[in-house]
């Protein structure tokens, strides 16, 4: 409990100092302007979405390979934390495009591929709540995970491979890309908070799953036991009325 | 400053979407937490 009131209290602060530098550390964008701000989160998210599904994959791949049951904690729960980091994305994304683009939506590569990337994690949880024995779940989702993650690299190079609505990418892509110093830097401190933030929250939730797993294994040492004693009296009752 | 109703909005929705996923997981975990005392319990019972 201690350390989870210490993470909350380090995040908070993090998160105050990340506001601070956005709104008033990194420099106005000469075109955009203020709503250029949303940049900072919506790109840190997305950063910290594509780790997430990193470590899905990961993950699945080591699911299939050893079979241990933590593997398959581990997968759902950073599912579950990525869907959150991907709605960011999918959310603020239209925020900050109905006032540059003058639409909300456009169905270029990316953001086409980010809805889909988001309908198939979607998808991976509710195949899960399809199928009751744990091994047979466990196995068709890291499969199914595994093919699902085939769209991420895809979509981070769809803005390099082809010509979108989403704007060209201002970090590693050659001598003309690129942000101004500072505001690299305010990106960069998001990024990593986005990350840390995204670590914090798969801890909690594998915590979740591994209590879940004990909980329906205490469940069945409990029918088991209740059933031996059923049974036992049933004996004793057999016994008294023979003899 | 301009646009500052979207910047507000997209904000909103950060912290909204980590507040209720975290509230979620948090109340799952209550839940969870909860059942295994009872069962624990019962099993220390003879």
């Amino acid at each position: 409990m201690k350390r989870r009131t210490l993470t909350t209290v380090i995040l908070a602060g993090l998160f105050f100092f990340a506001g601070y530098a956005v709104f008033f550390i990194a420099p106005d964008e000469a075109t955009m302007h203020a709503i250029q701000r949303i940049f900072y989160f919506h790109a840190s998210s997305g950063w910290a979405a594509m780790e997430g599904t990193g470590i899905v994959f990961f993950a699945n791949v080591a699911y299939l390979w050893k079979r241990q049951p933590k593997w398959d904690w581990l997968a759902v729960s950073a599912v579950e934390v990525s869907l959150a980091f991907w709605s960011v994305v999918l959310v603020t994304g239209p925020i900050w495009a109905h006032p540059v683009w003058g639409v909300w939506w456009a169905w270029d590569w990316r953001l086409t591929l980010t809805l889909i990337l988001w309908v198939l994690y979607v998808a991976y949880l509710i195949l899960r709540t399809l199928i009751d024995d744990f091994e047979r779940r466990a196995s068709s989702s890291a499969i199914f995970g595994v093919f699902v993650f085939l769209g991420v690299p895809l979509d981070y190079l769809s803005i390099r491979i082809w010509r979108t609505q989403h704007p060209q990418p201002v970090l590693f892509d050659g001598p003309d890309s690129g942000l101004a110093p500072t505001m690299a830097k305010v990106f960069f401190f998001c990024s990593a908070l986005m990350t840390f933030l995204m670590i914090v929250l798969v801890v909690q939730r594998y915590r979740l799953e591994r209590l879940k797993h004990e909980a329906e294994e205490t469940r069945l040492v409990l029918e088991e036991r209740a059933e031996t004693e059923y049974r036992n009296r049933e004996v004793e009752r057999r016994t008294a009325l023979g003899g | 400053m301009q646009n500052f109703w979207s910047l507000f909005a997209a904000y909103l929705a950060f912290w909204a979407i980590f507040f209720v996923y975290d509230f979620t997981v948090a109340r799952r975990l209550a839940r969870v937490e909860k059942d295994l005392t009872q069962m624990k319990q019962q099993l220390r019972e003879p």
